[in-house]
């Protein structure tokens, strides 16, 4: 049906595939805030059974209607400027931020024919998107003219100048395996079953790439821009109502990202684990094969994770985040590289 | 050539892990402390001078109020040293009694304590483990006496009332169905004490549960293991006392050294760090835990078997029974003058003090012969603690100021006094 649609704009010329297109990120950008304010009451469900309480179970059946009661709450707060705080800077960063973890969206395949950009760059993109929204924390943490804010802006880009190199350093494990930096070549590399994932060859990257992925969304244990029982809140400490669920639904948002890239990357994405899962059909269709399925499990799996680890886990102190980050992961991401390029080019070396 | 200056940061004394109203002005050099500058006095409600115009027993329940976490172990050295004033002997179920509570006490000030300290360090979910056992200790406090954490349950000269024989138990609602109330009284069938031991003997494995997420734990370790070393000396030069003091490898226990209340009849370890630092003090403070379990079940046991009276039958001292004073003159004589005039101590002056769950906790009081104190004068083991801030935070980053902070265990009440 939706090859119909696709020609059906196709058709109409460039008004069509821009109004296509338009639909398509229509698409996207529509249920992720609805999902993210769902992931919100997962995470505070998931917390409160792990902590040996309800968590929220009042609003609506099951709790479920907190999310829009939370929302509703932050929409009709009144912003407050800090005193002698720059208003321009202070009301952009939120929405930088916001906008690049939306705009990272558009590159992600979500099964073998579902996607809105195939672009070749699709990787650097989403580095690029994830470098440049690290600045709206930068900026959230200067215009806010809070000294707390400042400290927790300061420690971000620490933060940041060390995790995106040792992020980048994994994902050239991948790119070396797979000679693209193509998203859905990526996934397509991975077909053939749980064996041909890159997680098996890419183990300790595998592993690199996902803790640093925790530290770039600056969640626990790696949550000291926020750290709260230092600074507070860090960064958004001066930020209420609507400015701060901006903040807040682009910190949900990338978390998103980083388990559908993990996904993306090493899990064979919207693969299923055994080909033979792709013949049991029914109506000609196989409900377990490879598709959506599958990469939603995957990331339900990862983002479980992310709030299991909150539930545990004391905080990092700063120092050694950065010493975790240059003196463990940086030096193993560089050393798997040498082994995988070795490994890869073997035969032409030496054969 | 622009000048150079150090980042200056208020900390508190609204601030997530200053534990209560602590303001700290930090001097920072980048994330290193340079200068700590710890400000107190949001709390102070003046108890020193109040008591002077409470007679006795009205002056009690503020001790309470001074170290909110630790109830027991405050009332208990301001009667002892009242018994001491007056001269009146202590009946010994009484003393057994208080040394189970002040060991119940003691259990909730230090889980109170692991979990914001864990809090602190950002392991949320520790402090709610932990309240869960505090919530078992409120009700035993509560069945003994009525109220959950100010208790006034012991006075001088004894304690307020015996053990109960029932412990009080659930009762049904609409919201609960019959087997949730069956399961959530299944061990409130037998008498308070029977609660007590059982609530003792399910402990230490709930202990071992917290140990296994924060002991071992590498973060926990790298959070905690040499940072705010105390030396010994600098240890007895500040006057450090309790866990403080312990953890930096000095075996001083006032519940050895100069025993009180029934603690010289029971058997218990005093449990001694090596380093100092705050690793160390977490784990002297948990091996507390396991000692006051072990004190408790010991009081338990003697308590079962040791019926008898748990107040002093001196009249001008604790109130005559009620069913006394419906026949007797004198008992209702008695029960006037005690409540409303109070009992006369004659001049003099004592100092006495307790092992309180954060170390000495000393009172020093001054009679001059009347119903009320002349001076009192009390000694909070956290205020000293707490003033070793200045000498130990610099050097250390913010987040281990909040580390430093946490494990001095310091209750702003008993703090500002």
């Amino acid at each position: 049906m939706i090859d119909h649609l696709a020609e059906f704009f196709a058709e109409l010329g460039m008004t069509g595939t821009v109004i296509w297109t338009m639909i398509k990120i229509l698409c996207i950008t529509v249920p992720l805030p609805i999902i993210v304010a769902f992931i919100t009451l997962a995470e505070r469900r998931v917390i409160g059974a792990a902590q040996w309480r309800f968590g929220p179970n009042r609003v609506g059946p099951k709790g479920l209607l907190q999310p829009f009661a939370d929302v509703l709450k932050m929409l009709f707060k009144e912003i407050v400027w800090p005193e002698r705080a720059n208003k321009m800077l202070y009301i952009t960063a939120p929405l930088l931020v916001l906008l690049t973890a939306i705009a990272s969206w558009a590159v992600i395949p979500f099964s073998d024919y579902l996607w809105l950009a195939n672009i070749d760059a699709g990787l650097l993109y989403i580095m690029m998107m994830s470098s440049i929204g690290v600045y709206g924390i930068i900026i959230a943490g200067w215009a806010s003219n809070s000294r707390y804010a400042f400290l927790g802006a300061m420690r971000s880009t620490a933060q940041l100048i060390s995790y995106e190199l040792a992020m980048g350093f994994s994902l050239v494990g991948v790119i070396l395996l797979t000679n693209s930096l193509n998203l859905i070549e990526i996934v397509r590399h991975q077909e053939g079953g749980v064996l041909n994932w890159h997680i098996l060859p890419l183990l300790p990257l595998f592993f690199v790439y996902w803790f640093a992925g925790i530290a770039e969304t600056n969640r626990h244990p790696f949550d000291m821009a926020e750290g709260e029982s230092e600074l507070v809140a860090g960064f958004h400490v001066e930020y209420g109502g609507i400015t701060f669920a901006l903040f807040f639904l682009a910190e949900y948002i990338n978390m998103m990202i980083i388990s559908v890239l993990i996904a993306t990357l090493f899990l064979g994405g919207w693969l299923a684990p055994f080909p033979v899962l792709n013949e049991l059909t029914i109506f000609s269709v196989a409900p377990l094969g490879d598709g959506f399925l599958w990469l939603a499990l995957k990331v339900v799996f990862f983002l479980f994770v992310y709030l299991w680890i909150r539930a545990t886990f004391p905080r990092y102190r700063y120092d050694q985040i950065m010493r975790l980050g240059w003196k463990v992961f940086i030096p193993l991401t560089l050393i798997w590289i040498i082994l995988v390029a070795i490994a890869t080019q073997w035969s032409r070396l030496f054969g | 050539m622009s000048e150079f200056h150090h980042y200056e940061l208020n900390f508190g004394p609204q601030h997530p892990s200053t534990h209560g109203v602590l303001r700290l002005l930090l001097t920072l050099d980048g994330e290193v402390v340079v200068k700590a500058d710890p400000h107190i006095g949001m709390l102070h409600r003046g108890t020193e001078k109040l008591i002077e115009h409470k007679t006795y027993l009205q002056a009690l329940p503020y001790m309470e109020r001074l170290d909110y976490m630790s109830m027991m172990g405050n009332m208990h050295a301001y009667c002892i040293a009242v018994e001491k004033l007056v001269g009146i002997d202590v009946p010994l179920r009484a003393q057994y009694i208080r040394t189970m509570f002040d060991e119940l006490g003691r259990i909730t000030n230090h889980m109170l304590w692991l979990g914001t300290c864990a809090l602190d360090l950002g392991a949320m979910t520790i402090f709610l483990y932990c309240s869960r056992e505090r919530e078992a200790i409120f009700d035993i406090f509560e069945a003994a006496s009525g109220a959950r954490m100010h208790t006034a349950y012991y006075r001088p000269g004894g304690v307020y009332r015996d053990l109960p024989d029932e412990m009080p138990k659930y009762t049904p609602t609409p919201l609960r169905s019959q087997k949730a109330l069956d399961e959530m009284n299944a061990d409130r069938q037998g008498s308070l004490l029977d609660f007590i031991e059982n609530f003792a003997k399910q402990l230490p494995s709930r202990v071992d549960a917290l140990e296994t997420l924060l002991t071992d734990n590498r973060i926990w370790k790298q959070r905690n293991v040499g940072i705010g070393v105390i030396a010994q000396e600098d240890a007895i030069k500040m006057g450090c006392s309790g866990p403080v003091l312990r953890a930096s490898g000095i075996a001083w226990d006032l519940r050895k050294k100069q025993p009180y209340a029934a603690y010289d009849k029971v058997d218990f370890d005093i449990p001694v760090g090596k380093e100092g630092d705050c690793y160390d003090r977490y784990l002297v403070r948990v091996e507390e835990v396991r000692q006051s379990i072990r004190i408790v079940l010991q009081c338990v046991d003697w308590l079962k078997e040791n019926p008898g009276a748990v107040m002093t039958e001196n009249r001008k001292i604790a109130p005559p029974p009620r069913a006394e004073m419906k026949t007797n003159m004198e008992a209702l004589i008695h029960h006037f003058k005690l409540f409303s005039e109070g009992f006369h101590a004659p001049a003099g002056e004592v100092y006495a003090a307790v092992e309180q769950a954060k170390g000495e906790f000393g009172v020093y009081l001054v009679s001059d012969g009347g119903n009320k104190p002349y001076r009192v004068k009390l000694r909070t083991p956290d205020f000293i603690h707490l003033s070793m801030l200045s000498k130990m935070a610099p050097g250390h980053m913010i987040s281990d100021v909040v580390a430093l902070i946490g494990t001095y265990d310091v209750v702003f009440g008993s703090v500002d006094k």
